[in-house]
């Protein structure tokens, strides 16, 4: 029997898939496929204090092993999360469930913390100071070491449960802004978020995308996810969260070598909603190829 | 989900017809579509289903890309992996006796289908088809097949009345309208067709198509809507085009 749990810290998820945050909304959408009560936990759509509605469409471009996507946080305000979203996702899913935070100020996201970290069956409060797709926030935070670690240190205060900050690929040394987020008391990390890119539509001699710029996330990013991933686990003690372009049992089991405890699964839920339970149905096999018994046992390389 | 390629034709220079056999258990309305997942492509194309029956479903689609080209090269015979389902569909309850259905270009598909449906709950359909000339009409012997008064427009006067589909609406009878096509038609249609019920099947760009990304999102009275989701058809009121 191969062992699928994991730890991250204090919790133990019974398998390290984790829709990320982005592509899963709260889980409603997936239930005409799959049981969620199948999943090491949940990262719900991020949100803010007040709802947004986001960035004009077009908000999707195809890319080679990929996509972009230029959303832009629309989501319906932590209140409504709290109020309608969140009691619907504990009636079909009742493992650990990650809060991921966004914000525009140091203000707002400690608000939202507040309010989310009170939450029954959410276990972890995941910030994420790295959205490429809104102006004057997200991002700004998560490429400056002391504005990611005054975020960090802002949120650690209020919370009452594990802060994990999400980090962006989009600076020229991750590492720094990892150990920034740990030195100021960040309980784990979760990397990457999607890598700025652009596509032009040749026909009409514009971008694709009514934001002109987007996130890049799917298997093109996999390897610029995993080599950071690496380096920042080198680096902190902290238990990190692994994501970018996994899409296979493999890709799993590398980012666990590349020193992961868990990882999340983000675009490939977009192009096949069964993406979690066939990474899942297909991991044991590889493990076993690979005499790997328990997920745990894997060290860093 | 795995379906196969029964026949994959062409309708006319730009526009194909391919038949596919599956699981239709899925389908409630027509004007719901499927994900088609192109080998070799990274995020699935939608396209509106043009019409089912028990195992089997129609699409009509025009190649715009090289993912849609390489749908059209798909051989009776080959497999191919859909979401099946997706989306609202039309509710033709919110339609009257004598609805008229327009449509623009390739936006003329799902009206076959919801065609089919009227009929067979004894309203009198009629159908409004614009295109920009002779030679990109299509579908137009399915809809005669049925036995319902087509009304053609092209912009160059080719075929029909020349001109937009809003120039042969005063011409028209209906009590009720369903409409496919490019946004500016609609827009005018939603300008012209005054207080009778109408329904707008909107086309955007989608990552999932099945309510997950939020990559679809439109502005409508009742709130941001997924077009993948809640859409593609809107209730004329719903829509801020004002």
């Amino acid at each position: 029997m191969t062992d699928l749990s994991v730890r991250l810290g204090s919790l133990t998820l019974r398998n390290p898939l984790i829709p990320a945050s982005g592509t899963f909304g709260f889980g409603q959408e997936f239930l005409p496929w799959y049981d969620l009560d199948l999943l090491g936990a949940i990262s719900f759509k991020g949100t803010t204090a007040e709802a947004r509605f986001g960035n004009p469409t077009p908000r999707i471009a195809e890319c080679p092993a990929g996509m972009l996507n230029s959303v832009g946080l629309q989501n319906p305000g932590v209140d409504h999360v709290i109020a309608e979203e969140l009691p619907a996702l504990r009636r079909v899913f009742h493992g650990p469930i990650i809060a991921n935070i966004s914000g525009f100020s140091i203000e707002e996201y400690v608000r939202c913390a507040e309010k989310l970290t009170r939450e029954e069956q959410v276990e972890i409060l995941e910030i994420n100071i790295s959205c490429p797709n809104v102006r004057h926030g997200g991002m700004a935070f998560g490429t400056d070491p002391s504005a990611a670690a005054a975020v960090t240190r802002a949120v650690r205060e209020v919370a009452t449960k594990p802060v994990y900050m999400k980090l962006s690929p989009n600076v020229t040394d991750i590492v720094s802004i990892a150990r920034a987020c740990e030195d100021a008391g960040a309980d784990g990390l979760s990397l990457i978020n999607t890598l700025l890119g652009m596509r032009i539509d040749l026909k009409r001699r514009r971008p694709v995308l009514a934001n002109s710029v987007g996130g890049y996330s799917g298997p093109g990013i996999f390897p610029v996810a995993l080599r950071m991933v690496w380096q920042v686990t080198g680096a902190v003690s902290v238990p990190v969260i692994g994501m970018g372009g996994i899409s296979t049992a493999w890709d799993v089991l590398e980012m666990l070598m590349a020193g992961a405890k868990a990882v999340q699964i983000g675009a490939a839920n977009l192009v096949d909603p069964m993406a979690c339970p066939h990474i899942l149905e297909s991991l044991p096999a590889e493990m076993e190829k690979l005499g790997i018994r328990s997920l745990s046992e894997i060290t860093r390389v | 989900m795995k379906y196969t390629v029964i026949e994959n034709r062409p309708l006319n220079a730009t526009v194909l017809s391919m038949w596919l056999s599956g699981d239709t258990s899925a389908f409630r309305r027509p004007g719901q579509f499927v994900q088609v997942y192109v080998p070799g492509f990274y995020l699935r194309r939608p396209i509106s289903v043009c019409e089912w029956t028990e195992g089997r479903l129609r699409l009509v689609y025009k190649p715009v890309g090289p993912g849609t080209e390489k749908l059209a090269a798909f051989k009776p015979g080959d497999d191919l992996d859909l979401l099946p389902g997706l989306g609202n569909g039309f509710d033709a309850s919110l339609l009257g006796c004598h609805p008229l259905l327009v449509g623009g270009g390739v936006g003329l598909p799902p009206l076959l289908g919801l065609c089919r449906q009227l009929l067979a709950e004894r309203r009198l359909p009629s159908v409004l088809a614009g295109f920009a000339g002779e030679d990109d009409v299509f579908l137009l012997d399915d809809f005669e097949a049925l036995g319902v008064p087509v009304t053609v427009t092209t912009q160059d006067g080719s075929r029909g009345l020349q001109g937009l589909v809003t120039n042969a609406l005063p011409r028209l009878d209906f009590d009720s309208l369903a409409a496919c096509g490019p946004i500016p038609m609609m827009k005018a249609l939603r300008n012209t067709a005054g207080q009778v019920p109408q329904l707008y099947s909107l086309e955007e760009r989608m990552g999932c198509g099945f309510g997950a990304c939020m990559g679809c999102t439109v502005q409508t009275a009742g709130g941001p809507a997924r077009v993948c989701k809640e859409g593609p058809v809107f209730r004329g009121e719903e829509l801020m085009w004002s």
